[in-house]
């Protein structure tokens, strides 16, 4: 029998430590030999923490939302008693949100304990890198990724297979193969998942795609507010090591291959492959022009071919089974399994693996179970910064790289932020500008001073300063951006603009002509006011900080909107839900 | 105490820089390292002094405006002390349609320090960050120190401020009235 503790970032923030600390005390004082392990994330984050049993025959029970008060109850009648705890185990609807995906990339995240490399071997680890090092020839290794059809999961969906030819290609016997982890779009976490959960599919990736293009040397360019990530990484990198799946001579096949690892230092522009390069070389992470491509001129102006975390764990599983058996999943152009992040106003959110071309309705109902508080779905965000949002009547769209570009935004790398009716969408165009404004480098005027100048009007829009002519403006300006930018940052940075404007321009037109917010999100287009729901009991006023709430106990009270500044005090400190925003 | 002093004008003192020595001996004949260096420099000492960017410039060779210039381009590096809890507060996407926005304003209610500052007391700093990787459990904050990093899920504008002041108190210093 075993106990084991999800310990991924997310299950860490809920309190998984105090949970398997409580379990491990609780062991000792019943006398019981029974070890308490850990493991990554499931992907069922709402449901954090999350204790798998395992019993000696093998069969899994799964508890969930276990918090140290929990863990007696499920020690005594499970442990103990070798009954299962119901009242504490996972529900059907919830088990179904894991059994209807497909996990490749997450084969293992959440299941095997990410700091024990005998538990990745036991699944089939490190047998594709065998099988690629001592049975095929590195051309083989490109074709198998070429009928597979695995395409970059980092955000521009290049084919993968062709740009490690390239790398191949090449001249040259000095070459890299870096992996780009410094997942830098605000809202998707697939890689940190994969980093926390089952760092050997990335390292056992990397020494394949080492092997194929010819490489000695792999370089993880990992963000560095990823803390957990970065440990668990080295841990399974000295214990690769150790194993022989590291160093020289790898299987006595005379191919050798290490992995070092290079905390970034925080810089969205460092996705894109030549910033990146740039930063890893110790310098400013700003973009040059290509050609040169890093497949030519990379690292240290030697080849060098980057692929992001999610390319690199789909790559021993197609070693494995075959290009074939990958690319039977997916749409045609479009390939194989995805991983989502599925967060923002979705009932169950977390990390989800799906056959490429699902409709975004199954991911986010079937799946996701829906809108929080049964409110109105109003639109998803995908793609980050460099993206866009789908509106709701565009609910059937399959998710797959060629519709989801049709729609204006992209698939980018796989974050999903789901939107209800509260969600301003001037205002989450403003939000990513202002991220793109941040993170431009500077290089083209045209990104470093017209993301401010688009931020700038949105704001007064946002603000209800907003002009007649502010939205032909602002798609001018975008237009001129996207021209005038040197690399994807620029270029893709007006896209929640645009995509918003397309969609909800009623929203900014209300915003601009009628001063209103119609998700009463803006605060300076709000109006508060005192409903007949009103006790009179006085708080509001009390903690109003500029006297605008007038009123007698026990009568309605009212606010004088010429001196109420629209903090939203009254609101929140209102037990009747009597204060109403408009 | 003169002969402590360097080239600068006002009245600090000169960094003791013995811990970042052996980093120095490892590091700074590689080429491409600067961004490690200032990594471990800033774990060391907690910031980037115009001292301790002066003394790796003497060390590398790498000119001073230059690393003036690496430091300042990612936003990992800081040029000025921070307090002994360092509050890392997300602003990614997720967090900010779950209203992250509010928490800051708890935060700076509690704290009275905005985004980039340190508390009086040198008890807190506060930095708004990209993205955590926590997006299912936003709003989301991590809060740095010595002993490590804590994570903060699903937080309400008074769970923040209840962690806030369960950190005070554990500092054994009195927790603001109001």
């Amino acid at each position: 029998m075993k106990v084991v503790v999800g310990q991924g970032s997310c299950g860490v923030a809920t309190g998984a430590k105090k949970t398997a600390a409580e379990f491990e005390k609780q062991i000792r004082a019943k006398g019981l030999n029974i070890p308490v392990d850990l493991t990554g994330c499931i992907g069922t984050c709402y449901l954090e923490p999350i204790v798998d049993v395992y019993d000696d025959n093998g069969g899994l029970t799964r508890y969930v939302k276990v918090l140290p008060e929990k863990v007696a109850d499920i020690v005594e009648k499970h442990l103990v008693g070798g009954e299962v705890a119901k009242e504490h185990e996972i529900s059907e609807t919830d088990r179904a949100f894991i059994e209807k995906q497909k996990r490749i990339v997450l084969r293992n995240c959440g299941i095997i304990n990410p700091e024990n490399i005998e538990d990745y071997i036991k699944t089939g680890g490190y047998e594709a890198v065998k099988k690629a090092v001592t049975s095929m020839t590195p051309d083989e290794v490109i074709e198998e990724i070429k009928i597979s059809g695995l395409r970059g999961r980092g955000g521009a969906g290049f084919p993968t297979w062709f740009k490690w030819n390239a790398a191949k290609q090449s001249p040259g016997k000095e070459k890299y193969m870096v992996c780009n982890a410094d997942e830098g779009d605000p809202g998707a976490f697939m890689d940190r998942s994969v980093l926390e959960g089952d760092p050997h599919s990335l390292i056992e990736g990397m020494i394949i795609g080492g092997y194929a293009i010819g490489a000695a040397e792999g370089i993880i360019y990992v963000r560095a507010e990823y803390p957990l990530a970065i440990s668990r990484l080295e841990i399974a990198i000295s214990q690769a090591r150790e194993k022989g799946f590291l160093g020289n001579n790898l299987f006595g096949t005379g191919f050798s291959f290490d992995i070092r690892i290079k905390a970034g230092a925080g810089a969205f522009v460092c996705g894109e492959e030549t910033a990146l390069i740039a930063s890893l070389e110790g310098e400013r992470g700003m973009p040059r022009l290509k050609p040169p491509f890093p497949a030519q001129k990379g690292y240290w102006q030697k080849p060098t071919n980057i692929n992001n975390v999610e390319t690199f764990a789909n790559v021993p599983w197609i070693i494995a089974n075959g290009g074939a058996a990958f690319a039977a999943y997916g749409t045609e152009k479009s390939k194989g399994t995805k991983v989502f992040a599925l967060a923002g106003k979705i009932k169950k959110g977390g990390l989800i693996e799906v056959p490429m071309g699902l409709p975004l309705r199954d991911v986010i109902y079937e799946i996701g179970d829906g809108i929080k508080g049964d409110k109105q779905f109003k639109a998803v965000q995908m793609g980050g910064p460099s993206g866009g949002c789908i509106p709701a009547s565009l609910i059937d769209t399959p998710v797959d790289y060629e519709n989801i570009t049709k729609t204006g935004a992209i698939v980018g790398s796989g974050g999903m932020i789901v939107m209800d009716e509260t969600t301003c969408m001037v205002d989450m165009a403003r939000y990513f500008l202002d991220f793109t404004r941040k993170e431009s480098c500077g290089k083209c005027n045209y990104c470093r001073v017209g993301t401010k100048r688009m931020l700038e009007i949105l704001e007064r829009i946002t603000v209800g300063e907003g002009r007649d002519g502010d939205i032909e403006l602002l798609e001018e300006l975008a237009q001129k951006i996207k021209d005038g930018s040197m690399c994807g940052l620029g270029q893709t940075a007006p896209n929640p603009v645009l995509t918003t404007i397309k969609y909800f321009r009623n929203e900014y037109e209300d915003h601009i002509y009628k001063k209103k917010c119609t998700a009463h999100s803006c605060r300076e287009l709000l109006t508060f006011t005192i409903t007949d729901k009103c006790t009179g009991c006085t708080l509001c006023s009390r903690k109003c900080p500029v006297g605008a709430i007038k009123g007698e106990l026990k009568k309605q009270h009212s606010i004088d909107q010429s001196i109420c500044i629209k903090c939203g005090k009254c609101e929140e400190t209102c037990k009747f839900r009597a204060i109403e925003r408009d | 105490m003169t002969d402590e002093k360097r080239g600068c004008q006002c009245d600090c003192k000169k960094q003791d820089f013995t811990e970042l020595a052996p980093v120095m001996e490892k590091y700074a004949k590689t080429p491409g390292s600067l961004i490690t260096i200032l990594q471990k420099a800033q774990e060391i000492y907690g910031y980037l002094s115009m001292d301790a960017i002066n003394y790796i410039s003497e060390q590398t060779g790498i000119k001073p405006a230059k690393i003036y210039g690496v430091a300042t381009f990612y936003s990992q590096f800081r040029l000025k002390p921070i307090g002994k809890y360092l509050i890392m507060l997300c602003k990614g996407t997720a967090c900010h349609v779950n209203g992250a926005d509010m928490i800051e304003e708890a935060i700076c209610e509690e704290l009275g320090i905005k985004d980039g500052e340190t508390t009086e007391d040198g008890l807190f700093t506060l930095n708004n960050v990209a993205c955590l990787g926590c997006c299912s459990l936003a709003p989301v904050m991590m809060i740095k120190s010595e002993s490590g990093e804590e994570t903060y899920g699903n937080l309400t504008k008074d769970s923040v401020k209840k962690a806030l002041a369960e950190i005070r108190q554990r500092e054994g210093q009195e927790v603001k009235a109001g």
